[in-house]
């Protein structure tokens, strides 16, 4: 019941929202976890396959949960993570 | 590995020297992508641009950027921009080195072209020792921190380096650690657009040498320090913004303008040569 009180933009459901692409460059990735820990949605977290470096890179969990705040690229040491913002045209 | 390599920073860094040396969890890596991100956000013309960086880890910068670079010897970084700056005014000219390199063995250069206000921007990465040559107590190094040289606690009181740049004279001094990405890449760009001497300092962290000494293994649980230590007060006293184990005190503390020496100096040739 609370939910339908929430204050909402009254547009929300026509504007077509930003669909977040994750790239990552997994034999780039050297395992220090920035991305992962200091994803503000928890999109990332540490796969189980090992990369050419010898350590785990990170695994996108749920791309729909992604902000686009783009965090991730900022805070990554070795330029292996980027977010990229997709319309979609379905309607997705 | 360089052709699956498709960053959208690709165009900034030079493909063959990337994957760059710096340990996993290294702050170096963070700075040098707060530096490209402000490069990319500015739409800076790279060929009117100039990178000089000294001897350390993170001297490494000028081979990994793809602009004019300058891999210059240790603790004359400054010299070196100094030489580039007055040859030529209209480059901009950033130093990028660490504190050891800058503040060591380089520390008068630093005073001085801060005191003449040369135009040059200065980003100095602080990791509180001489991480590449293993970790020995540097000028930097907290109180009764461990480090490879003093095994039971170091007993030399470090530099405030916001204070020492804002003593000597420079027009713009801030201080973030590689976890204020957004602020530091923010006043970066702000460091670029500027006239005068401008200094940032970048507490980084050293996980492999310096934090697995003081308890901290990974670049994550240094992370997790500045995260819980980290206060921001702009535009404060620089001389109480301390590092200690329980307090950062990050921010911007200077930014004023002033004539730089460049403009001075070629100010007053103008004039000498009007008179003859």
């Amino acid at each position: 019941m609370v939910a339908n009180f929430l204050r909402a933009p009254m547009n929300e459901k026509k504007v077509l929202k930003l669909k977040a692409e994750i790239h990552i460059l997994k034999d780039q990735c050297k395992g220090c976890g920035f991305c992962i820990h200091y994803c503000p949605k928890k999109v990332l977290e540490e796969s189980d396959e090992i990369n050419a470096r010898g350590v785990h890179p990170p695994r996108v969990v749920d791309e729909k949960n992604c902000i686009l705040c783009s965090f991730c690229t900022a805070v990554c040491p070795d330029f292996a993570i980027f977010v990229r913002g997709k319309q979609c045209m379905d309607g997705c | 590995m360089a052709g699956a390599f498709e960053h959208p920073f690709a165009v900034y860094l030079r493909a063959a020297m990337i994957p760059h040396i710096w340990c996993s969890g290294c702050g170096n890596g963070v700075i040098l992508n707060a530096f490209i991100h402000a490069l990319d956000e500015l739409r800076m013309d790279l060929d009117k641009f100039v990178v000089v960086s000294g001897i350390g880890c993170i001297g490494r910068t000028a081979g990994y950027t793809n602009v004019d670079s300058f891999h210059t010897t240790h603790g004359r970084a400054i010299p070196f921009a100094t030489g580039v700056k007055l040859a030529k005014p209209e480059l901009e000219v950033v130093v990028i080195s660490g504190d050891g390199d800058l503040f060591a063995i380089g520390g008068n250069h630093f005073i001085h072209a801060a005191r003449r206000n040369i135009g040059i921007k200065v980003i100095c990465a602080n990791n509180f020792n001489y991480g590449m040559t293993g970790g020995q107590v540097g000028p930097t190094t907290p109180l009764e921190a461990l480090t490879t040289t003093t095994p039971y606690g170091n007993v030399e009181h470090p530099f405030n380096l916001v204070h020492l740049a804002t003593a000597s004279g420079a027009t713009y001094v801030a201080r973030w650690t590689t976890l204020h990405v957004r602020m530091l890449t923010m006043s970066i760009k702000k460091l670029l657009q500027r006239k005068g001497f401008s200094f940032i300092e970048v507490v980084s962290p050293c996980p492999e040498i310096y934090g697995r000494r003081n308890n901290m293994r990974t670049g994550l649980e240094m992370m997790e320090w500045f995260r819980k230590a980290s206060v921001i007060a702009n535009f404060s006293d620089p001389a109480k913004a301390e590092i200690t184990p329980e307090k950062i005190v990050v921010g911007e503390f200077v930014d004023i303008e002033k004539p730089t020496y460049e403009q001075l100096l070629y100010g007053k040739i103008a004039k000498i040569v009007k008179k003859e």
